[in-house]
């Protein structure tokens, strides 16, 4: 029902909007709860355990009951508070939890079943038999029970993510936090004012109580507008401050586009922002409590400042007749607020026996709630009072048990708030976050001179901390009465009282887990899921808590609170997630030839971050072994073609430069000629191979290394911390070119013939012998040819500056073709390099040494390098080594797969007799079947030995010959003439 | 968390890679004992306190950092650079 001259809403927009198909209509300014209660709708969702009709509890994001779904399709969102959620034109809104519909729900036979279905009952009852956990009792409890649900479809809407730097991050801009940001930013400092809800103010936009003679919502407008007009302040309005982390980082969620009835595509639904900030001060209020009594789940229940808080800022009665319960002086100041805007206030129950009448209404000092009746909203109370029980009849209770200091980001880092008697509350530990100060009500000071005068002094503290000195602020007289509260958790007599309205815990479950022994307020928590629903027991915490105390006997400090974790809100993970999904999730690096080698049809394939093409199927092929193996076939009797820039190159030079790579491989290459090229091997200190690769020298202080594709950032990572580390004097210095060049493979016996078709001067063989390297001109573009191979093949690299990349490759493409040749895959390389017995990182993963690889011999003896030391330790050589071998199968028609294991034919197949293991394995053209190579133990003393080959996963058990890894031209004649 | 890097200034974490303890800086010469290695390798005092460690900072200037840290409050108590280090000795 709305009340006329009431409220900060826009009446001149009206917004028609749906709820459960029923087309409805508010007010610009209107939350979904506020026009919901407007229009009369008090039963808006079930509970998540009994099914039980349920209304608005609250005005803020503590919501517990309001809980609906909006959007249809890919759009829907879940869970989303009604409290939180503006209002606009075309919302279309549906409750949750019920089954046909929130008025008949089928499912609230589960509440006829409450006396079965106390904490603990899942774990008593679905244990046997095991089998049934998964498939049988879970999802039938999960449709029993439960929240919204996603629409399982793709959601492409945007998402963002966000960086902001501050002085002074001033959270919260009700009294406190207006008072903080403008003294910090009167003082000069960069401010940054967030505040969750849609318009800021706090509750100066909901109350009465005028600031220096004026409604407290123009004295906000004021604040506003000066701040508004600072070049040092960010107001960050629909933005809850959700975590506080090491180093004055804050984790921030807005709503960027979750209120606009149109909202651009390009605009993010979400904002998720890391706030770094010098100082914060947390200005985030308090949370009002309920007092547990019989029956208090009815639709029209309420808290006491929400009820107030509809009348105020939205013009809203949410009833026709109210009634109170109360422990505290604030709830009747809700009863004058009522009584004035002419609503009837049916009695004002207060648990103090010295409540005194406020206003023109009844008030029942000493009393309490003990029944309420209303299947579907509430209609009567029945209370004791001094005088003995009486009903009264009522559709709308406003309860207030005091006030809970928002503290929770003061508690992010492990630390735990402090209770005072004197409000009957925690207050934040002083210190708890680094740099977080807290002002105003979430500091336990509550009245709003308090608050504003906390709130200045905080931010000008912040503001000098800072380096800004700070300037004396004139402060509003404001309202000061005390609170004035006794601390009163529940109503003890016969019926249900509610904790945890969101996950239907009751004050006897948390009797209930006292009584089994679950005293610890953790284990209480997790028993009996107090706490644990959406609103993260902001409503129920402190009661819960203190039922638990009573029940134990302990005090309430001593019982303690449960951990506050991050997020104070509930954060979607596509806001976390922003810019993640799909081919957001890594960075792509694709080639100069890439697109090349799309329209030739090549499937893409994935080398850590880069992409390179599995194979070029022609017409008429099918799957990747045609291909592959005419690929390969190519090479070894033509040419072939292959992109290899993603191999990581490093350029390094200076004075040092030799000196500094005799350090970090194995084998010597200071004394490398100018114009040669060496096939070097890496360790890490620990022993085991880092990475392989060439290195040339193209002059005297200058070499260029190249890594394995995907250990690229790895050994660069390595020759950084071995020259900082170990040799920071060294003359040296280096950087990645891996992107500065394009660089093609050129393999097979007519690779020469293709390269002299195209450079500008022929490839002169004195000059280019084997492991060669020097300066050539392709078609007037300064290049670098390289004469190495990794096919076993006559072969050469050569490498352009990347801007050439592509008309080289299409070029060099062509003109294999034309000589009988093919541009080649990834399939075709792998088969290849497994017929030499070259290794990649299949090979070297990490837990193989350079006696392991048989490599052995190009450590050297005459200098130190990184990893020789350890790689002596005992263990790291000899026969009980697992040492590569290649594999051939018996029967030829058998394929290979990588990550079998080997076995001794005869013996048992177990995890503890296993020989070996395959690493990699193809189609290998050369020896007329798959080959493999893989690690056996002492496996170079087994050439000729049978293996038992047996991969579970594939189903594959049978014979393999051991040989040795090079199945191809062993002398590597081939290669070198 | 937030390190301080000399060359580019306090940094979020996520710029840098984290490797170890700052013992890694002290490798044992040539010939040293396989014991030597098993304590350089492996052998680490986990203080629950002030710790040194090392990271790189990836996304930024390539330095080595020698960070101090305190382990028990998570508070960044400083960072030089690796390479700074030996000369400082």
């Amino acid at each position: 029902m709305r009340i006329e001259g009431r409220g900060l809403i826009d009446r001149s927009r009206r917004l028609g909007f749906r709820f459960d198909g029923r087309e409805l209509e508010g007010f610009a300014g209107d939350t979904l709860a506020s026009a919901l209660l407007a229009n009369g709708v008090r039963l808006v969702g079930r509970s998540f355990k009994y099914h039980r009709p349920r209304g608005v509890f609250t005005a803020g994001s503590e919501e517990p009951n309001a809980l609906v779904t909006l959007g249809r399709g890919a759009k829907q969102v879940p869970n989303v508070r009604a409290t939180v959620q503006e209002l606009f034109s075309g919302l279309d809104a549906r409750s949750q939890n019920r089954w046909p519909s929130v008025g008949f729900d089928l499912l609230s036979v589960n509440d006829l079943f409450a006396p079965f279905l106390g904490a603990g009952f899942y774990y008593k009852t679905f244990m046997w038999p095991r089998a049934f956990w998964e498939r049988i009792y879970e999802p039938a409890i999960r449709r029993a029970a439960g929240l919204g649900a996603l629409s399982g479809e793709t959601n492409d809407d945007a998402y963002e993510k966000a960086f902001a730097f501050c002085d002074v991050l001033v959270i919260g801009a009700g009294p406190a936090g207006l008072a903080a940001a403008l003294a910090a930013a009167r003082a000069g400092a960069d401010v940054i004012l967030a505040d969750e809800d849609s318009r800021m103010g706090g509750r100066l936009l909901a109350e009465t109580e005028e600031i220096d003679g004026k409604p407290g919502h123009l004295w906000v407008d004021g604040v506003l507008a000066e701040l508004a007009a600072m070049k040092n302040v960010r107001l960050m309005a629909r933005t809850a401050v959700v975590g506080a982390y090491d180093g004055g980082t804050y984790g921030a969620v807005e709503r960027t586009g979750l209120h606009l009835a149109d909202a651009p595509a390009a605009l993010p639904r979400e904002c998720f922002w890391r706030i770094v900030a010098k100082r914060a001060v947390l200005a985030a209020g308090a949370l009002e409590r309920p007092i547990a009594f019989p029956m208090n789940d009815r639709p029209g229940v309420m808290l006491a400042g929400a009820v107030r808080a509809y009348l105020n800022r939205w013009g809203v009665a949410p009833g026709k007749a109210v009634t109170l319960f109360c422990n505290n002086d604030d709830a009747h100041r809700t009863a004058r607020d009522l009584v004035a805007a002419g609503i009837e206030v049916a009695g004002v129950i207060d648990v103090r026996a010295d409540a005194r009448p406020g206003g023109d209404f009844p008030v029942y000092p000493g009393a309490r709630i003990v029944g309420t009746t209303g299947r579907k909203a509430l209609k009567a109370i029945e209370i004791q009072t001094v005088n003995g029980r009486k009903t009264i009849a009522t559709d709308c209770l406003a309860v207030s048990g005091g006030f809970n200091p928002t503290l929770h980001l003061t508690c992010h880092m492990g630390g735990r708030p402090e209770w005072r008697d004197e409000i009957a509350a925690f207050v934040p530990k002083p210190g708890a976050v680094p740099g977080l100060d807290a002002a105003g009500a979430a500091a336990g000071r509550f009245t709003t001179a308090q608050a504003m005068a906390d709130g200045a002094r905080a931010g000008a503290e912040a503001a000098e901390a800072t380096g800004h000195a700070p300037v004396a602020l004139d402060l509003p007289a404001a309202e000061d009465a005390p609170l004035r509260v006794q601390a009163y958790w529940e109503v003890r007599e016969p019926g249900r009282a509610w904790l945890d309205l969101a996950n239907d815990v009751t004050t006897k479950d948390v009797r209930l887990a006292a009584q089994e022994a679950y005293t610890s307020v953790e284990h209480m928590k997790r028993y009996t899921t107090q706490g644990m629903a959406p609103d993260q027991g902001k409503n129920s915490n402190v009661g819960a808590l203190a039922i638990l105390a009573d029940a134990t006997g302990r005090g309430i400090p001593q019982t303690g609170t449960t951990t506050f974790r991050p997020p104070y809100t509930p954060v979607s993970i596509a806001a976390l997630g922003a810019g993640a999904q799909g081919m957001g999730f890594a960075p792509r690096r694709l080639t100069t030839s890439h697109g090349a080698s799309v329209a030739r049809g090549a499937p893409m394939i994935e080398a850590g971050l880069w992409y390179r093409p599995s194979y070029f199927p022609l017409p008429g092929e099918e799957g990747w072994e045609e291909p592959c193996r005419r690929e390969v076939l190519a090479v070894r009797e033509a040419v072939g073609v292959c992109d290899v820039s993603t191999l990581g190159k490093i350029d390094i030079q200076g004075p040092d430069a030799g000196r500094f790579l005799d350090l970090v491989y194995t084998n010597t290459f200071s004394t490398l000629p100018v114009g040669r090229v060496r096939y070097g091997l890496m360790l890490r200190e620990d022993g085991m191979v880092l990475d392989d690769g060439t290195t040339a020298r193209l002059g005297e202080h200058h070499y260029l290394m190249t890594t394995t594709t995907a250990a690229a950032g790895q050994v660069m990572r390595h020759l950084d911390f071995v020259h900082q580390a170990h040799c920071p004097d060294w003359d040296v210095r280096f950087i990645s070119v891996t992107e500065q060049w394009a660089q093609f493979a050129i393999a097979g016996p007519r690779s020469r013939a293709l390269l002299d078709s195209l450079l500008d001067a022929p490839v002169d063989p004195a000059a280019f012998p084997f492991m060669g390297c020097g300066a050539v001109a392709v078609m007037g573009v300064p290049g670098r040819l390289f004469r190495i191979s990794f096919s076993g093949e006559h072969a050469y690299e050569l490498a352009v500056p990347s801007r050439h990349g592509e008309a080289l490759f299409r070029d060099l493409a062509a003109r294999a073709e034309a000589l009988g040749g093919a541009p080649y895959g990834m399939e075709a390389l792998n088969v290849l390099r497994i017929e030499k017995g070259f290794i990649t990182h299949a090979e070297i993963h990490g837990r193989v040494t350079a006696f392991d690889i048989g490599l052995q011999g190009m450590m050297s003896t005459k200098k130190d390098f990184i990893g020789k030391g350890a790689s002596q330790r005992p263990g790291l050589s000899g026969e009980a080594r697992e040492q590569l071998v290649g594999l051939k199968p018996v029967q030829g028609d058998k394929r290979l797969s990588a990550g079998a294991h080997l076995f001794t034919p005869g013996e048992e197949v177990s995890a503890a007799t296993s020989q070996g293991y395959v690493t990699s394995v193809g189609p290998s053209p050369v020896a007329g079947c798959w080959i493999g190579l893989g690690f056996l133990r002492n496996g170079r003393a087994r050439l000729g030995e049978m293996v038992r080959f047996v991969d579970h996963l594939r189903g594959q058990d049978f014979l393999c010959e051991v040989v040795g890894p090079v199945f191809h031209d062993p002398e590597g004649g081939r290669a070198r003439g | 968390m937030r390190i301080p890097c000399p060359i580019c200034g306090a940094r979020d974490r996520r710029e840098f890679y984290y490797y170890g303890a700052e013992d890694y800086l002290d490798r044992p010469g040539e010939g040293a004992d396989p014991s030597a290695w098993d304590d350089y390798l492996h052998n680490r005092a986990n203080p629950a306190g002030v710790t040194r460690d090392l990271w790189y900072h990836d996304a930024g200037c390539a330095a080595w950092l020698v960070v101090e840290r305190d382990t028990v409050t998570h508070e960044v108590l400083g960072a030089e650079l690796v390479a700074g280090r030996r000369a400082k000795r």
